[in-house]
């Protein structure tokens, strides 16, 4: 889907943020507790790995931007949540109103109804019984498919030639087990992109390699 | 959520504390569970994983060749895997080769390897910039490399994990395993750095 989450390429960000050799692993205390309860969340909600990041891509410029990496894991969490009716809309921020002093009214609690799905091994990678179709060495074109849904076919390479560099375990599509409709595992290959074939002549040069799922490419001759 | 709704909402720090009082009161999440996963990620998951893991290969080439032809089993031999780590691809740095990884759709990491990511790495300046001008991000960050180095950056879109093994610096040569491991970086397994001799 197009959204907030599809930075790759995108401008206006300014400069980088310089690394620290003792930055903390979590800054602030609720950072840890965000953590946690994201990566609990999708579990308690009956969702999967591919379920969750489309509820961090999912959120609005200011809620995904506003409290940073862990506010947006905290909202992703509350998203597949929300998703599956353990939570009903509001709760958390009537709660949150209360415990700031606030006699906020709570909605009551809503009928749970989780997604069917059940994995079929631990995990995303899968043992596919047909070959590979594409092998190292192959050019492919990247399709220039927008699906509504989750997806993970950046929107910087789409429609741009590529050569495969390597091929990858089959893993399940996230476009599809995002949304519960499918594991439908594919190869994954490791595409590598030449910056003026996505940039333009006038860029620097340098090469990019994305790893992406056989729906999303075409051989070409 | 619309803008308004998100500017309107407690801080996250509030939202977090309710979010975890409203699925303990439940029975959704143990308490001790989620106590558990953050001492794991604070305490025993980090950087200094990788760096063992790059230390042995600088010092045992057959170690070497093992973890750049298959690194999930390699790490595996050492200990490491679990989440973010089913498929670990190792990639070298030369001195006319550099890799740098990236995550542009959210920010992948090889977690049993490095920990949760850093800051920089989850900003949206890395993460949209450095698919787009690599040469000029490294160059702010520090990192200035020869016009003849090819740079490829590896972005982390499917569930392959990447991991530099990067160059040994010159002048280490009389260094033990254990001492080398005191100087692998995190920022130089990502590749947005160079290991420094003592």
């Amino acid at each position: 889907m197009e959204g907030i989450a599809d930075l790759g390429g995108t401008e206006g960000w300014g400069p980088v943020h310089p690394t620290r050799r003792d930055e903390p692993v979590f800054p602030e205390r609720w950072n840890a507790r965000a953590f946690a309860l994201g990566a609990l969340a999708w579990r308690a909600a009956g969702a999967n790995l591919d379920a969750f990041r489309h509820g961090l891509e999912r959120q609005d410029r200011d809620a995904y931007l506003g409290e940073g990496y862990w506010g947006r894991w905290l909202n992703a969490g509350e998203l597949v949540l929300l998703d599956s009716a353990l939570l009903a809309p509001g709760a958390v921020d009537a709660r949150a109103r209360r415990l700031a002093g606030d006699p906020a009214e709570e909605p009551p609690i809503p009928e749970p109804h989780k997604p069917g799905y059940a994995p079929t091994a631990e995990g995303s990678l899968r043992v596919l019984d047909v070959p590979p179709a594409l092998a190292a060495g192959d050019h492919v074109r990247t399709k220039t498919m927008a699906p509504p849904g989750h997806t993970r076919l950046a929107k910087y390479v789409r429609g741009h030639v590529g050569v495969v560099e390597a091929v990858q375990p089959a893993s399940v599509l996230p476009d599809t087990n995002a949304h519960f409709v499918a594991e439908n595992p594919q190869y994954v290959y490791t595409v590598r992109f030449a910056s003026r074939e996505l940039w333009g002549a006038d860029s620097e040069p340098f090469d990019v390699t994305v790893d992406l799922f056989e729906s999303y490419l075409e051989k070409i001759a | 959520m619309t803008a308004e709704e998100t500017a309107g909402r407690p801080s996250a720090a509030l939202r977090t504390e309710a979010l975890e009082q409203l699925l303990v009161e439940r029975g959704l999440i143990d308490p001790a569970v989620v106590d558990r996963l953050i001492t794991t990620y604070e305490t025993n998951i980090g950087p200094l994983n990788g760096a063992k893991v790059v230390a042995k290969a600088w010092t045992d080439p057959a170690y070497r060749e093992r973890l750049l032809a298959d690194g999930t089993t390699a790490t595996k031999e050492l200990g490491f895997g679990g989440p973010q780590g089913e498929h670990i691809v190792v990639v070298e740095n030369s001195a006319k080769e550099h890799n740098v990884v990236v995550c542009t759709l959210c920010s992948c990491y090889p977690w049993p390897l490095l920990g949760l990511p850093p800051s920089w790495y989850k900003d949206p300046a890395y993460r949209a910039r450095v698919v787009r001008e690599p040469r000029t991000v490294l160059s702010e960050m520090g990192l200035d490399l020869d016009a003849d180095v090819r740079i490829t950056v590896r972005d982390s879109s499917s569930e392959v994990r990447w991991l530099v093994l990067p160059e040994r610096p010159a002048g280490t040569e009389s260094l033990s395993e254990d001492e080398l491991v005191e100087l692998v970086t995190r920022d130089a397994m990502v590749g947005v750095a160079k290991v420094a001799a003592p």
